[in-house]
């Protein structure tokens, strides 16, 4: 590797960092003006033009916290806790491509960090490493709340990697790779949410229950656990764990849209391929609007039901996901799937509707 | 360049460590994470002469031992919960019932 | 000295120090947390190997996996800390011993194999997925399934063992 290549790498990661933390601070911007909409209020609009400094002063307000580190807490771990959070928020992207490659100071310059042939297995391990972090806040607190949070979380990520995984097979069958620049290349035709409707839900759900976001945060239910795993975290530590939630929201938002989406194609990239880091933008702005659409219209839910929902419906469906996508890659007909993944789905949202209905009666 | 024997030698290192983890230890637990790390050992020496023999038979093989590893852990961790739900304890001492 | 060499040298003190650090580790969250360690940095090897789809399986399966159980059942029963028993006074130095024998019966054994080979920066796509896939279900395709059986088998096993009996008792 020579030395060019080598700053490459480094200043195209530093810009992906700068690029993730900055989302991460707008985004949450964006989501308190959004959910103020839906709720007929204002948001915060006082710092600076329509309260776009918002942000900065969150973040000033948190450094300047106190930090707490409870006594009977296990002090390394605890401290060592949200950055293991961090990590894994910021690694996931480094394999994600945000545009075909431009040409830049007469050189070809490809805008993705590290385009290995085993990317979609990268995404999987990094978000299974990602639970350590609540894990850890939860145990090293030394607090009961934070306990049950954690192992909640444990217990809810383990059991909703699953569905993830398998949907993540679909995808690598259709696309007949595990790198994900050829997955987005196999996009060029046509998208793969088109091909496979019900298995970009079933990745959507598994990753909401990934990023304890609602309708599934159950490791920080308030009412329940009083915030749950980071309960004991104050000051600069407990931004890392907020800013962990935000980044991962942009990061998986990013990896649906480069999986299912297409990722950076849209109409006139191959000539100006300055439009696909846009055409990615506008993607995962979309679909963080879906993220924060849902936290605005459901209610959180019980946590039987969720494990529940994970292991009875969303296994099997995401099973029967991969079987039919095989099937229908070995049969050459690709009108097939989308066809029997509906069929699959509706009947797995049949079994939801009857399973509620039985316990209505029951009562 | 590295002598594939130093990979062995390490691997050997490595199962030292967890057969001792296993005679030394009582926490069932840890027991069984040195039981990993044997595992482990085994894999890494696997990986270590597919490499240099460039025969990938060997990384197969690692494959299919992680995959039996899973199994393992999911029935041996199933084990010491029924275990500490009767005797309160993983403590591999006091699970002598059997004993005469 | 090359640079794999070196990088060698200093992931082998990594691993060996972990594991030495599971080994010794009062607090069992603690040896866990240095085994997840010890994998991650035996990932690393692997690598450095060439076999890349290995080596993300190992971080998956083994650190996303099979340590997280472990940590979600150190802390599900309590078990950080057990105290010293008694009951086998002399296991410790025999132990200390026979781990000993071993470590040079194991060294001993390979500088009289002769095992020689050097291990050369891999081939670019020697240990690529469609490789690997390619004679996972060719080759070894029986062994395969007959894994997937295991996995089930495990799966029933792991639930049989833990289910609580409806009624109460158990």
């Amino acid at each position: 590797m020579d030395s060019a290549m080598f700053w490459e790498a480094v200043i195209k990661s530093l810009v992906l960092i700068l690029a993730l933390l900055t989302g991460f601070a707008y985004l949450t911007y964006y989501e308190r003006r959004v959910l103020a909409r839906f709720q007929s209020r204002l948001g915060p609009d006082r710092a600076g033009p329509e309260g776009l400094l918002q942000p900065v002063a969150d973040a000033v307000k948190l450094i300047f916290n106190e930090e707490v580190i409870p006594a009977q807490a296990y002090k390394a771990v605890f401290i060592l806790a949200p950055i293991i959070t961090m990590v894994p928020a910021l690694a996931i992207v480094a394999v994600i491509p945000w545009g075909d490659s431009v040409v830049m100071f007469g050189r070809e310059i490809s805008l993705t960090i590290a385009d290995v042939n085993v990317g979609a297995l990268y995404i999987m391990s990094v978000a299974s490493i990602a639970v350590y972090g609540v894990v850890l806040a939860g145990w090293s607190s030394n607090n009961k709340y934070a306990m049950m949070g954690g192992l909640r979380s444990t217990a809810q990520m383990i059991s909703y990697e699953l569905a993830l995984g398998l949907s993540f097979v679909a995808v690598v069958l259709l696309a007949n790779s595990m790198q994900i620049s050829q997955m987005i290349e196999a996009q060029k035709g046509i998208w793969f949410f088109f091909i496979q409707p019900v298995g970009t839900i079933v990745f959507m759900i598994a990753t909401l229950a990934e990023l304890n976001r609602a309708p599934f945060d159950m490791p920080e239910a308030e009412q329940e656990l009083s915030s749950g795993f980071n309960i004991e975290y104050s000051g600069m530590k407990f931004a890392l764990f907020y800013m962990a939630e935000y980044t991962k929201m942009v990061s998986i938002s990013s990896i649906v849209a480069t999986l299912f989406f297409g990722g950076y194609l849209g109409p006139g990239v191959e000539r100006f391929p300055w439009l696909g880091p846009l055409y990615l933008f506008i993607k995962i702005l979309i679909l963080l609007f879906g993220m924060i659409w849902i936290r605005a219209s459901w209610p959180r839910i019980r946590y039987d039901r969720l494990m529940a929902f994970g292991w009875k419906i969303l296994l099997p469906l995401a099973l029967a996901i991969v079987f039919i996508t095989a099937l229908g890659i070995l049969l050459n007909m690709l009108w097939l799937i989308p066809i029997l993944s509906l069929g699959a789905g509706a009947v797995a949202v049949q079994a939801i509707n009857l399973s509620l209905r039985r316990k209505a009666y029951a009562r | 360049m590295v002598p594939v024997t130093y990979y062995v030698a390490l691997s050997a290192v490595l199962f030292t460590i967890g057969a001792l983890g296993v005679l030394i230890r009582r926490n069932a637990l840890i027991i069984f994470m040195s039981i990993e790390l044997m595992l482990n050992a085994a894999n890494l020496a696997f990986v270590a002469f597919a490499s240099v023999n460039g025969i990938l038979d060997g990384q197969i093989f690692v494959f299919f031992i992680m995959t039996v590893a899973a199994a393992e852990v999911a029935v041996g961790l199933a084990l010491i919960v029924a275990i500490f739900r009767t005797k309160k304890s993983i403590d591999v001492d006091q699970i002598n019932m059997l004993k005469g | 000295m090359t640079i794999n060499l070196f990088l060698f040298l200093v992931l082998a003190v990594v691993v060996v120090a972990t594991a030495l650090g599971m080994l010794f580790s009062k607090n069992a969250v603690y040896s866990a947390l240095f085994l997840v360690l010890n994998f991650s940095t035996v990932a690393v090897f692997y690598l450095l190997l060439g076999a890349p789809f290995i080596a993300l399986t190992q971080v998956t399966v083994y650190a996303g996996a099979i340590m997280v159980l472990f940590l979600f059942v150190i802390m599900l029963l309590g078990t950080e800390e057990l105290e010293e028993s008694k009951v086998l006074p002399w296991q410790k130095p025999t132990a200390l011993f026979l781990a000993f024998v071993l470590l040079v019966e194991g060294i001993y054994l390979m500088v009289m194999q002769k095992t020689t080979g050097l291990i050369t920066t891999p081939v670019a796509d020697a240990g690529s997925p469609e490789v690997i896939g390619n004679m996972l279900f060719n080759k070894y395709l029986l062994p395969f399934e007959a894994t997937s059986i295991l996995l089930l088998v495990a799966m029933v096993g792991a639930i049989v063992l833990t289910l609580k009996k409806k009624g109460g008792q158990n």
